[in-house]
């Protein structure tokens, strides 16, 4: 999977990029009341159309629908951000379409009939546009969108009307988080369209220190601009991160070499880590990396651990389903001596 | 601390209750919590409860008030179906459900016009004057910036696009 493996420009900081578009076929009901006929012939229309397409991407393109796969082949996809929650809730209506790489992930009948996206490794959002515009105009040839002269593409959720559009990126701050300096900057790029939220945990909460900033708004702004704007946000955001990272090690070099060590020797010799915990620890150790305190483990290694060591990966891992919270954290500390 | 329900996991939700000033605490693990219903940290708040909210307050009184709810002659989704659920059932619910949607689109999207990529479907006329638009908001821009080279040229611009328009349309009809 490229957005777990390739390194990808700003690493350090930016986890991966997503884009999604949301789209919808004309003449047809949206999903929040589509039965089940309607919702298979919808998926193969859109199936059907790439397939018989003579793009590159009918070759490359796996249909998978949800109803084939079992429960923990479906909860995978959901930890490892390829589909949403909600897709596989209703799994004998929707399906997806994705490629060996795993960076484009067609979604079929989720919110809207068509949700194209594609993730890619490190700080590259305007690239994620790009291949998934291209995406976009291929499935547009077989299939006509429901497209209104002043509202844009239409959406079954008016937050998604227009460009029908959101990007984001996965961003690890934990020197803004340890500096106080997060709330700040999360107000205020609310005011300018974006939203950031913590990705892991509920609430406030923001397990390993992992946020999501995207886009809010989708209408009015072209998809350039929403880019352009994000962009510059990241780059800021990601300046910040890096000089606050710089600052605290230049005051307690000890006090953060002790911490990204502990952290590590925890991480690598404990034989029970809680989610919370194994977050909590791999941020730190994913610090100590991105400034060259510890040498011997990638990022992308770092990366890895933080999907598998997810509740659905584990149990895959562990060939059982039936595991309690327990069990799993057991497993979770096996699986961080097999990976680092 | 254990949980107190089943005295073998630690307690990691604590619960602190006060009713008529009585207070009571529950000290629970998140497997026996999340089996309780009055503990529902668990469910996520999405942007539909915020939806539904934005909806209630900007909904005219006179729809709610009397008791009429209006229906998608379409999909047959009513009005008090979309503010639960918070999905619009067709495309032609935002045609139906216009007057209501429209002061809470100006809301939560800030614009009211799609700039954005158009279908190749959507034809040669449409794409040329979604290009005439685009040339006019630059042309203000330059104008408010006093860049008067740049408007005299935009303004150029639009008027080769206007006349190609104008024979598009002619060539139509």
């Amino acid at each position: 999977m490229s957005w777990m493996t390739d390194l990808g420009p700003m690493r350090d900081v930016v986890i991966s990029s997503r884009v999604r578009l949301a789209r919808n076929i004309k003449g047809y009901p949206f999903p929040v009341i589509m039965d089940r006929e309607t919702a298979r012939e919808a998926m193969e229309k859109v199936h059907g159309g790439i397939v018989s397409g003579n793009s590159s991407l009918s070759k490359d393109l796996k249909f998978m629908p949800m109803y084939e796969l079992d429960d923990l082949e479906r909860n995978i996809l959901v930890e490892r951000h390829l589909v949403s929650p909600d897709l596989i809730q209703r799994a004998d209506y929707t399906g997806i379409l994705i490629d060996d790489r795993e960076e484009i992930c067609i979604m079929l009948n989720e919110e809207d009939h068509i949700r194209l996206q594609c993730i890619l490794p490190g700080n590259q959002v305007a690239k994620a546009w790009d291949t998934i515009d291209k995406v976009d105009d291929v499935v547009e040839e077989n299939v006509e969108y429901s497209y209104h002269e002043s509202l844009g593409y239409i959406t079954s959720c008016p937050t998604n009307v227009g460009t029908g559009m959101r990007a984001s990126v996965m961003m690890h701050l934990p020197a803004l988080v340890y500096g106080g300096h997060i709330n700040g900057i999360l107000q205020t790029i609310s005011k300018i369209g974006l939203t950031a939220r913590g990705l892991y945990g509920e609430g406030s909460e923001a397990l390993g220190n992992i946020f999501q900033v995207s886009n809010q708004v989708t209408l009015g702004p072209s998809e350039e601009e929403i880019v352009d704007n994000l962009e510059i946000v990241i780059k800021q955001i990601a300046d910040k991160e890096k000089l606050t990272r710089k600052a605290i090690y230049e005051a307690n070099k000890i006090e953060l070499e002790d911490n990204v060590y502990r952290s590590l020797g925890v991480l690598k010799y404990a034989r029970r880590l809680t989610a919370k915990e194994f977050m909590a620890l791999l941020s730190q150790v994913r610090l100590g990396v991105s400034m060259g305190i510890i040498e011997d483990i990638t990022l992308t290694d770092i990366d890895k651990l933080m999907v598998a060591g997810q509740s659905a990966n584990l149990k895959s891992y562990a060939k059982q389903h039936d595991k309690s919270e327990e069990d799993l954290d057991i497993i979770r500390a096996e699986i961080v001596d097999h990976l680092i | 601390m254990l949980c107190q329900q089943c005295n073998k996991r630690s307690a990691t939700v604590h619960l602190t209750k006060y009713i008529n000033g009585q207070k009571t605490e529950v000290h629970l693990c998140q497997e026996c919590a999340r089996q309780r219903s009055d503990i529902n940290i668990f469910a996520p708040f999405t942007i539909n409860d915020l939806l539904s909210g934005l909806l209630d307050m900007a909904a005219p009184s006179t729809v709610i008030g009397k008791g009429k709810d209006i229906k998608c002659s379409t999909c047959g989704m009513t009005y008090s179906q979309f503010k639960k659920v918070g999905r619009v059932g067709c495309e032609d619910c935002y045609k139906s459900f216009s007057r209501e949607l429209d002061p809470i689109l100006k809301r939560i999207q800030g614009g009211t016009h799609h700039t954005g990529k158009v279908p190749s479907r959507m034809g040669f006329n449409y794409r040329l004057r979604r290009n005439i638009d685009q040339l006019k908001r630059e042309l203000n821009k330059a104008v408010e910036t006093e860049a008067f080279e740049e408007a005299a040229r935009l303004r150029d611009e639009i008027r080769e696009l206007e006349k190609e328009l104008k024979k598009a349309n002619e060539k139509g009809a």
